[in-house]
């Protein structure tokens, strides 16, 4: 995209390039590949040890399919918004531009508060098995999954299940550090899109000639999104699914 | 990094001036002065690790000695592997892509100098964070620091937290090297230079910095895993309660082999430009080396495992990884075959940095071979663990890539100092490394597969043992005289040696096209690039003689050339990052990871006043 | 501005988009909850969240109008990251990994 847009003597943004790209999109692009390896990773310890907790919590103990997927849907939106404000920039609306930057912004924090409120409704779940009944309304429609809750904490020599720390077993210490990561990612892009909604107050900080910068944090943003995109998938709804051998 | 060009007036603080003193280094931007500290730190490093080996040679001279202990033995061991993996190997070959590759691809500076800049202040953070840490307790884990030999239970040490966190460090420094280096290399090639005429040395060490950015976040999460397990009692790595250790072994070799690769693709690289100069022959088959260099790469992926042969990961895995590791070992073939058909029929002139090139090729043949007897599994299984390994190791670590780094430093020491060395002292150099080398390292392979594991701090009396490791710790002097002739050699000679000319050795590619050393803004004019080996094709071949861009040192008649300028924000991100580091280890100081959230806060600073700060404040 | 920003969809089709994507989504779960479907369930949906990936790199990341040097710096990650997924998972599942 646009290497002729740039002013002035940003030796990194107007010099000649052999490809005629600009440096700093190279840059983050190869970040994200590299980005890629580091969700892998923690992908792969959380795959690796599904299954293969001690004592529960386990995830079909804990997940809530119905808010994820809600809390999933907003920062699919906020992609959207994100994408929208960087229109609105290249056609020079600001205006336009600050107000999807804060939707943006406030999409993304929600996301967060979503996973706020998952991981201390995890840290703090409680189950006994006369309270089994309960969840069979969450999970109206696995009928067997009441029986299975009473069943892992039968097998589990507890009556109850206290909480889910990062510490009481392999789910708990895999699964709060990839969304753990996932959402420290989603806070440096929140505390980013800010920095540039706050520039863009500044006069000549933020113009569609200089529309590279909110480029660069809209790949970012869309990055954390498609994570999630896997992490919604392959942690939570399949989360709740045996697999063979495991 | 985004950097805005128009600067912030609250923000700005004025920017560095000194053409000359420790600020106009601490703030410096030039890639050359910056491949320099690099070049030094890494060196002083890699006494450091010599220091340690040296030590551990002495332990061993002999059955049971007692110089050290067994626990400062361990500390020995863990901390020389990890000192020379990743700071001396590595930062060296690092020295080299800083120097050399904005010269050979025909540009004036690293695309991001500021970013350069950061990657070499957080990699001598994260170094003094690690040979530190030697006050109170190194790690004693083993390079590779098995679970559960970290655990906190077994290690209640700062050592491991130590060695974790600089490695984190250093990570973030070689991270943002490489990525620095593939925009670099990608788009500031001068015009002409496509990637079939890419330099070689060049292209190996793009395949090295994509290598890079792909393995480390692996070994990024690891460590990671294993600071939780240790602060936080996770339990990734925690028996008890079902962690798995053999997981750490995979997420550390599948880092650890493509490590291995960015340690020795850059010396690939050096050899195969000194070869054709020292053979007066085009390199012999161009292409077929860059196809296997990234093959190799590619299949570096497809054999961590052969680490873990012994594991007991079952007859499917073990097959699978002896075939396709020693399938990688046809590439590397490939590579001894064109240099061998380099020299071949050439017109050889023995040179200080060609020895040591032919030098490489017949150490890393040797540690090739033993690296397929390991391949092997069953065989392995014999091997494994014994010192047959740290033979091989040294056989394609010491002579393939010291060997290579060492015949790139003669080999450019008349560019990047404008001086010759002594020809007789260097070719002493040779030839006490050559012995040097063999007496200390070919006797591990006896006593490896006689039986002695690695990594014991002694052994007993009438195990056969004794006469091959006195060998070996005599070998270690001859290493230190060797060493000991380069530093008094290109010491002496950086100051006062004769001048050298702009292109000493009558060589191939453009870094020779200009002064010695060259100016700062490296080319007067940006070359324009018409064939492989350009600057060999401008002397003696078809190419009228339009093009030689010898710069001069005077800056007047190229006051249109901008060069980035100094700035100060490099260098605190850093600080900020040792600091966090530090404060990470001392977690408990006045209040629970105070230091950490004032190294968070530096670097939040530094990275913000970064990005306001233009790259070169308008005139 | 050069030639490819001519092409870049329109806040309309980024809107469309967005809906695709949500969609896909409610599919998404609404099969979770299809228990009939066993096992089919997992490359059910590994295709659509595929798809979603896709959209999003494609179209809000502008791969599809940008060079391709970009797609393949972003895919070699996307790809080894998920072979050596795979790889240690199934490492896993045989040998030592049977815990
Ligand atoms: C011909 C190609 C090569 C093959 C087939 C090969 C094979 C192997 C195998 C199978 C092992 C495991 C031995 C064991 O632990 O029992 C090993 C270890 C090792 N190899 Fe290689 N290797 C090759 C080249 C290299 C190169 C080029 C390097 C580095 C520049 C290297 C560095 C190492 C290191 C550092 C270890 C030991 C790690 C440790 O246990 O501390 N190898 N190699
Ligand atoms: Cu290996």
């Amino acid at each position: 995209m646009s290497t002729d847009v740039h002013n002035n003597n940003t030796h990194e943004d107007h010099d000649y390039t052999t490809t005629g790209l600009n440096h700093r999109k190279m840059l983050m692009w190869a970040f994200l590949g590299s980005d890629c390896m580091f969700f892998g990773a923690l992908i792969a310890t959380y795959l690796v040890y599904q299954g293969k907790s001690l004592v529960g919590p386990y995830p079909i103990d804990v997940f809530d399919i119905p808010v994820t997927s809600v809390s999933t849907f907003v920062l699919l939106m906020s992609s959207m918004s994100m994408v929208l404000a960087y229109a609105a920039l290249t056609q020079n609306k600001i205006n336009g531009f600050r107000i999807w930057m804060a939707s943006t912004a406030i999409m993304g924090a929600t996301f967060i508060g979503f996973q706020v409120y998952e991981f201390s409704s995890f840290s703090t779940f409680h189950v006994d098995i006369e309270s089994c009944a309960e969840q069979k309304v969450k999970y109206g429609k696995f009928d067997d999954y009441e029986a299975e809750l009473c069943s892992n904490a039968k097998e589990d020599h507890v009556e109850t299940h206290d909480g889910l720390k990062p510490q009481t077993n392999l789910f708990g210490t895999t699964f709060y550090t990839l969304t753990g990561f996932h959402g420290a990612h989603v806070t440096l892009g929140i505390v980013w899109i800010l920095s540039l909604l706050f520039l863009s107050y500044k006069k000549g900080m933020i113009t569609p000639e200089r529309h590279l910068d909110v480029d660069l944090a809209a790949l970012y943003w869309h990055f954390v999104d498609v994570v999630w995109i896997v992490i919604f998938t392959v942690i939570y709804l399949f989360g709740v699914f045996p697999f063979p051998g495991s | 990094m985004s950097s805005l060009p128009i600067p912030v007036p609250n923000i700005k603080i004025s920017r560095p001036v000194n053409p000359t003193g420790i600020w106009s280094w601490i703030t410096t931007v030039d890639h050359k002065r910056i491949g320099i500290m690099y070049g030094i730190t890494a060196f002083i490093l890699f006494l450091s690790g010599g220091i340690e080996a040296t030590i551990m040679r002495l332990q061993l001279a002999g059955p049971e000695l007692d110089i050290v202990s067994a626990a400062i033995y361990n500390q020995l061991f863990t901390m020389h592997g990890t000192t020379m993996i990743f700071l001396a190997i590595m930062p060296l070959s690092a020295a080299f892509f800083n120097y050399l590759i904005p010269l050979q691809i025909g540009a004036r500076d690293v695309a991001f100098p500021r970013l350069n800049a950061f990657s070499y202040w957080t990699f001598l953070g994260g170094a003094l964070m690690l040979k530190l840490s030697w006050i109170g307790g190194a790690t004693d884990a083993g390079w590779f620091g098995y679970a559960p030999l970290t655990s906190i239970d077994q290690n209640p040490g700062k050592g491991i937290d130590f060695w974790i966190l600089s490695l984190q460090i250093l990570g973030v420094a070689s991270l943002g090297s490489a990525f620095n280096f593939i925009v670099t290399i990608i788009n500031l090639r001068a015009p002409g230079m496509t990637w079939m005429r890419l330099p070689l040395f060049t292209w190996m060490s793009f395949i090295t910095a994509i290598l890079l950015v792909l393995a480390f976040p692996v070994i990024t999460v690891a460590l990671i895993e294993l600071t939780f397990d240790r602060y936080f009692a996770f339990n990734f790595f925690n028996v008890a309660n079902g962690g798995s250790v053999v997981l750490w072994q995979h997420l550390f070799w599948v880092f650890g082999h493509p490590e291995v690769y960015i340690l020795i693709l850059p010396a690939m690289g050096i050899v195969s430009e000194v070869l054709p100069v020292f053979s007066r022959k085009p390199l012999f088959g161009y292409a077929t080396v860059v196809l296997a260099g990234a093959i190799i790469a590619f299949m570096g992926w497809m054999v961590w495992s052969h680490h873990m042969f012994t594991v007991g990961l079952g007859p499917v895995a073990n097959t699978v990884f002896t075939i396709t590791t020693m399938l990688i070992a046809v590439p590397t073939g490939i590579k001894m075959f064109n240099w061998i058909g380099t020299i071949w029929g050439g017109s050889l002139k023995l040179n200080t940095p060609m020895l040591f090139s032919l030098g490489f090729i017949a150490m890393f043949l040797i540690g090739g071979l033993s690296g397929v007897m390991h391949a092997v599994s069953a065989h392995d299984a014999q091997q494994q663990d014994t010192y047959f390994v740290p033979a091989h190791i040294h056989y394609v670590l010491f002579g393939g890539a010291i060997m290579a780094i060492l015949s790139g430093i003669y080999f450019w020491f008349p560019k990047f100092s404008g001086k010759m060395y002594s020809e007789r002292e260097g070719k002493l150099h040779f030839w006490l490394m050559m012995i040097g080398q063999n007496v200390t390292f070919f006797p591990m392979h006896f006593v490896g597969l006689d039986g002695m594991p690695r990594r014991i701090y002694t052994y007993a009396e009438g195990m056969g043992w004794d006469l091959w490791n006195a060998v070996a710790t005599a070998g270690v002097f001859i290493l230190i005289a060797g060493f000991l002739v380069m530093i008094n050699n290109l010491g002496r000679h950086w100051r006062n040696g004769p001048t050298a000319t702009n292109d000493p050795w009558d060589a191939r590619t453009l870094e020779w096209s200009i002064s010695s050393p060259p100016p700062h803004y490296n080319f007067e004019e940006i070359p324009v690039v018409r064939s492989l080996d350009d600057w060999w094709e401008t002397k003696y071949g078809t190419h009228e003689k339009a093009v030689p861009v010898s710069g001069s040192s005077d800056d007047a008649h190229n006051s249109d050339i901008h060069m980035p300028q100094p700035s100060y924000w490099p260098a605190v991100t850093s600080l900020g990052l040792f600091v966090g580091g530090y404060g990470i280890v001392f977690n408990d100081l006045l209040f629970p990871y105070l230091f950490a959230g004032i190294g968070l806060l530096i670097t939040v600073i530094g990275v913000y006043a970064w990005s306001l700060e233009p790259v070169n404040d308008p005139e | 501005m050069s030639k490819e920003e001519i092409h870049h969809p329109t806040a309309k089709q980024y809107f469309r988009i967005a809906m695709v994507l949500s969609v896909i989504t409610a599919i998404e779960v609404a099969i979770f909850y299809l228990e009939f479907l066993g096992y089919w369930m997992v490359p059910i949906l590994v295709v659509l969240s595929t798809g979603k990936f896709a959209l999003v790199a494609m179209y809000y990341m502008h791969l599809r109008y940008d060079h391709k040097l970009f797609t393949y710096l972003f895919v070699s990650g996307v790809v080894l990251a998920t072979v050596v997924i795979f790889a240690i998972i199934s490492l896993f599942s045989f040998g030592i990994g049977r815990w």
